[in-house]
């Protein structure tokens, strides 16, 4: 904690000494904010993150199509490419993004469709195209309009290919993102408040308590946790209704996740109980939640926020991993790990492997969690030499 | 020393009995129990069972009785060998497990090894040239190796040997060799099946060892010793590796604690994608299925593995490093 003038160098240059009071002087937070920024991994990522939290927030007005729409003839149809310009009839290029068509054969051995890029078919794409009125919000209100999609009704678009049974890769991806990245969220709120009651309690209290929760912790953290969270989540009865699986799979994720954040915390209570400042808060006579919220809470809320954001990308891992293997969220619920049950066997992958796409949907979204999260684990503690 | 390992020793028992626990409070969460579920079983396969053959079976695991009177007779079975019956199989659970805990314990093992070897040499590497274009490589790759769910990884390794090598690379044996007597060539068929899900499995692992080692080894470069030992002028290499790279070692040790739950549960996906005979695919077979007792005790020897795991890594650890010494 040496932010003082005098570890300040004598001799700098004007524009370094005009900076200098203006950083003894910042806040706490604005000072984080300032050693996140150098981060720029994590700046990038956070835009990443906002990018998919907007996707996740408004999907249906995103995704060209509803997730469970689906068209047989296009079994399996692979990505299309989207032209942006086009020729008019004068020849010259205009600014006009199209879809080419299919031509479909049967290929006789295999009995299997072939696709093939229709060169002469063009389908016009556009921005804010009429559909079918679908439900904003769980149907709050309802919308005739998306974002983007083919300008005439039925034409098709797949700019990610098409699955099983012909439904748009791209539409189902956008939903997934919300389920997955919520499901996420909310396993970890619960693991917070879990975390925050018995490694808060542990911390504070310390002797006997402390060395049980302590014990307990590092038996759950000893175990396997696959084979507990398939156990635990093959004993849902198969009948509920999907919300109510939802919130049975982000408890079950979180009976196990609260471990490392209770860790964290306990910790952070150990070191500062015994500080100068707290000790003086008690002294003054404050009461308990005065001196937890009032004095010691400034100096651990962002280590914890920190920490909440890389055990983010751990549940949704969990949760893609318990879908793959079908026992977590049931199809129709999408969320990426469902849709990857898709590309269980090779054969299904061999066909058609933009199956994989919900895979890097996973891939990028942990990742920028996973880099916005160590920015902020530098950005932490901005006293830090 | 003795005296720490006889404690860490007894700390065993507390903890095998949380574990019966855990995997008994799982089998016995769904409804109706064991019975109930072999009896519509029976009932769909078209040879319904005599409630005399019912009530044998519930008598016989003292289904009637409380669930702490079940679960001592479970456990008291369990230890004398008795793990119940899978009815999916229609045989006693330990006719079937045994081979695949073994193949689980040969993979988990070989694969952290093959971490080890791995991570080491990277993590020091990546540490001694901080910020270097190959620092910076390997740290891309092991937040990558982080993000990637391992199942995925099989299914991209799968693919790219469809496609590029054209053959599929599932299982741990060619078919010649599934069904026959151990041989020195079975030996070698294994091991050229064995690097595919050991490279899959070890990668989320690598990926995080190396992180650590980095952070570990960073913190020791900066301290005097160190200088010392240059200013003596000792060889580089041999300074570091003899002597920051010591104090940073524990982490590896350690690990064996946290690297082996997370081991034992890639194990179960991976190898149910590469089609592996694990103890993976046959406990979600038995999950999905509701064949409680093999689920529970998959799920019990898993664990007990995981333990024992533990309990090496820390013994090792006390020998060591001499300031861990675990008095008090």
């Amino acid at each position: 904690m040496t932010t003082s003038p005098a570890t300040v160098p004598e001799a700098e240059t004007p524009a370094v000494a005009a900076v200098a009071p203006q950083r003894d002087s910042a806040s706490q937070w604005r000072l984080m904010w300032w050693q996140f920024r150098r981060h720029r991994l994590a700046m990038a990522s956070t835009y990443v993150l906002v990018f998919i939290a907007i996707v996740g927030i408004f999907c249906e007005f995103l995704a060209p199509f509803s997730p469970n729409a689906f068209t047989p003839r296009y079994t399996y149809a692979p990505p299309q490419r989207l032209h942006f310009f086009d020729r008019d009839e004068a020849g010259s290029l205009v600014f006009r993004p199209y879809v080419n068509g299919y031509k479909v054969t049967i290929e006789q051995t295999a009995l299997r469709r072939v696709f093939t890029v229709d060169e002469t078919v063009k389908y016009p794409v556009g921005l804010f195209v009429k559909s079918d009125p679908y439900p904003m919000w769980g149907g709050l209100f309802t919308l005739e309009t998306k974002l983007f999609g083919p300008v005439k009704k039925g034409d098709p678009m797949f700019l990610l290919g098409a699955d099983r049974l012909g439904r748009d890769m791209l539409s189902r991806i956008t939903y997934g993102t919300r389920i997955s990245m919520s499901i996420g969220l909310v396993g970890v709120a619960l693991s917070l408040v879990l975390g925050i009651i018995l490694g808060g309690i542990s911390g504070y209290k310390g002797g006997m308590i402390d060395n049980v929760i302590q014990r307990v912790i590092e038996f759950i953290l000893s175990l396997p946790t696959t084979p507990l969270w398939l156990g635990l989540a093959a004993a849902m009865p198969n009948n509920w209704p999907p919300l109510r699986i939802y919130f049975a799979i982000t408890l079950i994720l979180s009976l196990i996740g609260w471990t490392n954040l209770a860790r964290v915390i306990r910790g952070r209570f150990l070191s500062l109980r015994t500080e100068d400042f707290v000790t003086a808060a008690r002294l003054d006579g404050a009461s308990e939640p005065r001196i937890i919220f009032r004095h010691m809470a400034p100096s651990f809320v962002s280590h914890i926020i920190a920490e909440v954001s890389l055990a983010i990308p751990a549940m949704i891992l969990a949760e893609t991993a318990l879908s793959f293997l079908g026992l977590g969220l049931q199809p129709p619920i999408v969320s990426w790990g469902v849709l990857l049950q898709e590309a269980q066997n090779i054969r299904s992958i061999v066909t058609a492997p933009w199956l994989f796409a919900p895979g890097v949907a996973v891939v990028i979204a942990v990742l920028a969690l996973n880099f916005v999260g160590d920015g902020l684990r530098d950005a932490a503690d901005p006293y830090r030499q | 020393m003795l005296g720490f390992i006889l404690r860490r020793l007894l700390w065993m028992f507390p903890s095998f009995f949380a574990v019966t626990v855990v995997a008994f409070v799982i089998i016995q969460l769904p409804p109706g129990d064991f019975v109930t579920s072999y009896a519509a079983d029976l009932a769909t396969s078209g040879s319904p069972a005599d409630s005399a053959t019912l009530d044998a079976l519930r008598l016989r695991y003292g289904l009637d009785q409380p669930m702490v009177v079940q679960y001592f007779t479970w456990v008291g079975n369990a230890l004398k060998g008795d793990l119940g019956m899978s009815f999916e199989y229609r045989s006693p659970v330990s006719d079937i497990i045994w081979d695949r805990l073994g193949m689980t314990t040969l993979v988990a093992f070989c694969t952290l090894a093959f971490v080890w070897l791995v991570a080491f040499p990277v993590g020091i590497f990546s540490a001694v040239r901080q910020y270097s274009i190959g620092d910076y490589v390997v740290t891309f790759l092991s937040f990558l190796g982080m993000a990637t769910p391992s199942f995925l990884l099989a299914l991209v390794v799968m693919y790219l040997s469809v496609e590029f090598l054209g053959y599929s690379v599932g299982g741990l044996f060619s078919p010649d060799f599934v069904n026959a007597p151990w041989s020195f060539a079975r030996v070698i068929d294994l091991v050229q099946h064995l690097w595919i899900p050991v490279v899959v499995l070890g990668v989320a692992g690598i990926a995080a060892l190396v992180r650590i080692m980095r952070a570990n080894l960073l913190d020791e470069l900066g301290k005097p010793y160190v200088e010392t030992g240059r200013a003596k002028g000792l060889p580089e290499t041999t300074l570091i590796l003899r002597y920051p790279t010591r104090v940073a070692l524990n982490p590896f040790i350690s690990t064996v604690g946290w690297v082996l739950p997370v081991l034992v549960s890639g194990d179960v996906i991976v190898s149910s994608v590469l089609s592996l005979p694990t103890s993976g695919p046959i406990l979600i077979q038995a999950l999905k299925t509701q064949d409680m007792y093999l689920g529970g005790a998959l799920i019990m020897f898993q664990c007990v593995l995981v333990l024992i795991g533990t309990l090496l890594s820390d013994i090792l650890l006390a020998f060591v490093d001499p300031r861990i010494r675990y008095d008090n």
